[in-house]
């Protein structure tokens, strides 16, 4: 680069920014406040949860209450997942793909639960199934558990993880067109192997950041699982509801214990997202771009 | 698409349809009557009114971060990019209890905060607190990207047509970045108007001082008061639904005023 250039580009950059003092104290504006309010957080789960040691760190974990709670957020995950995997590809795909009415309907209906307080989303099950909702007598008289047992939790973990998969699919599909498909089926190709030898490859990071969404906050809700749950000792309580009772019972070593599990989730959640949105990227700017 | 339809029919649409079923078996006066007891508009009052200060709150700050981040490079911007994003995946009963104990009169930060005389925890500021944390990724990650676009080629004509730095930020920059913290600043709004899990530990839930709505709908519920509940989280409700629409209207607002280059 010549001196005349390397001048020029400087002259511009300067036109872009502030002096310096100015950068300084936005930058560290910036930085307190992320910390204060973002680093110190997650860092106290961990300082409370081996403030006893690591004896008293791998006790909690591996007591009766905490290993069933892990297995239901495990078992309740499992199950949202998978189904919220499949419909939200279905989903997905229908409205990318296909032109027909009510399709903003559709996508708001999507979208809905992910505005709605976890709270509500947890009501409006025990208005349904609760004994006195609308198929609670019923659904007593057959002696079916849906409130208070895991189909409950699972519902209510569906519903509020519902948009993850199919609103990381929708801007994929809708960009890819149909142009690849069309070729496929004009080939020969079945709807399915198009489906399955077309379609998928194309969203296939589109499907694991979508379940990778879904899985942590599957594993994680609180408040819609809180109403439904019951909280039953041992048996209807998921790792965050266990959070809650043990600290309510002061019990902070155990609760931040079984905390600090589901804030590795979180780590683990956002550094799997970072790589995986470094593949999306490159996935929709094909090179020469 | 019978079967998306179907699904989305079993697990939104008539979970939702059986709440405003329930609500309408309420007359008008039983319904006015539950929202005009003192404890419930307290509740929505703290609920509605706090949240929009800690949206407003995350308005400025989300745009100094965003600033910050896209702007100026600085030791660890990375990693503080990423970090932006922990309140929507940490678990929220998990953001609870930490932001409890780091507040509370002994925690890391109450205990200095409590020797100036501020009382955090167990009080409404504590609310304030746990609704700005879960609120800051919404404005920043919706700002980000429009900062990023932005054009050089504007700025760099303000400046050389003779406007000072300050007025280029005010006058050329800010204004057409309205739409995105317009839209940052009502999607945290709204997740902090039905904020349960974050704020129920560290805020006390004193009636008529320190009690959420969303605590209220779960107290009503397990006193069996069915109907309670319902007016309350029908009132939520076409509160969320009214923000939507709100940031569908910015979105298509912002759309039509700036055109595509």
């Amino acid at each position: 680069m010549s001196e005349l250039q390397y001048s020029l580009r400087s002259a511009r950059d300067d036109l872009r920014t502030e002096p310096r003092p100015i950068r300084i104290v936005i930058i560290a504006i910036a930085v307190i406040f992320l910390t204060v309010f973002v680093v110190l957080p997650l860092v106290v789960v961990f300082a409370q949860a081996f403030s006893k040691g690591i004896g008293a760190y791998f006790a909690a974990l591996s007591d009766s209450e905490a290993l069933s709670a892990i297995r239901l957020t495990l078992l309740v995950a499992a199950i949202s997942v998978s189904l919220n995997l499949v419909f939200g590809v279905i989903a997905a795909w229908a409205i990318a793909k296909f032109d027909f009415r009510g399709k903003t309907f559709l996508i708001s209906l999507i979208d809905l639960p992910f505005s709605v307080s976890p709270v509500i989303s947890g009501l409006v099950f025990v208005l349904l199934f609760g004994a006195q909702g609308y198929w609670g007598p019923w659904l007593q008289a057959h002696n079916i558990h849906v409130l208070f047992a895991v189909p409950g939790i699972a519902l209510a973990t569906i519903f509020v993880t519902f948009p993850f998969v199919a609103r990381a699919l929708i801007p994929l599909m809708q960009e890819q067109g149909t142009l690849e498909e069309e070729a496929a089926i004009s080939l020969g190709a079945s709807g399915l192997q198009t489906f399955f030898r077309v379609t998928l490859p194309n969203i296939k990071w589109g499907v694991l950041y979508g379940v990778l969404l879904c899985n942590a906050r599957a594993m994680g809700e609180f408040g819609a699982v809180s109403v439904v749950s019951g909280h039953i000792r041992g048996e209807t309580n998921t790792m965050p509801l266990l959070v809650e009772i043990l600290y309510n019972e002061y019990q902070f070593v155990s609760s931040f214990a079984i905390a600090s599990l589901l804030a590795m989730l979180a780590l683990i959640t956002l550094v799997a997202k970072t790589i995986l949105e470094r593949h999306l990227d490159e996935g929709q700017h094909p090179r020469g771009d | 698409m019978g079967l998306t339809l179907t699904w989305l029919s079993v697990i939104i649409l008539i979970p939702l349809a059986g709440l405003f079923l329930k609500a309408s078996e309420l007359s008008l006066d039983q319904f006015w009557g539950i929202l005009a007891s003192r404890r419930t508009l307290h509740a929505l009052r703290i609920s509605f009114g706090l949240a929009f200060a800690a949206a407003a709150v995350n308005l400025v700050m989300g745009m100094v971060i965003v600033w910050a981040l896209v702007r100026y490079s600085f030791p660890g911007r990375r990693i503080f990019d990423a970090i932006v994003d922990i309140p929507f995946a940490l678990p929220t009963a998990v953001a609870g209890v930490a932001l409890t104990s780091l507040f509370a009169q002994k925690g890391w930060l109450g205990a200095p905060l409590a020797a100036l005389g501020i009382k955090v925890a167990f009080t409404p500021v504590g609310i304030f607190v746990a609704m700005i944390f879960i609120g800051i990724p919404f404005v920043v990650r919706t700002v980000q990207p429009v900062l990023l676009d932005l054009d050089a080629e504007i700025e760099e004509a303000a400046a050389s047509l003779g406007a000072n730095r300050w007025h280029t930020v005010s006058k050329v920059i800010l204004p057409s970045m309205i739409p995105a913290l317009l839209t940052g600043f009502a999607l945290a709004f709204a997740r902090a108007v039905g904020e349960y899990g974050s704020v129920i530990f560290i805020a006390g839930n004193l009636p008529n001082v320190s009690e959420i709505a969303p605590l209220l709908i779960v107290i009503r519920l397990s006193e069996f008061r069915y109907a309670d509940a319902t007016a309350i989280a029908v009132v939520m409700l076409v509160a969320s639904f009214l923000i939507i629409f709100a940031v569908n209207r910015i979105q298509r607002w912002a759309q039509t005023r700036i055109p595509a280059h």
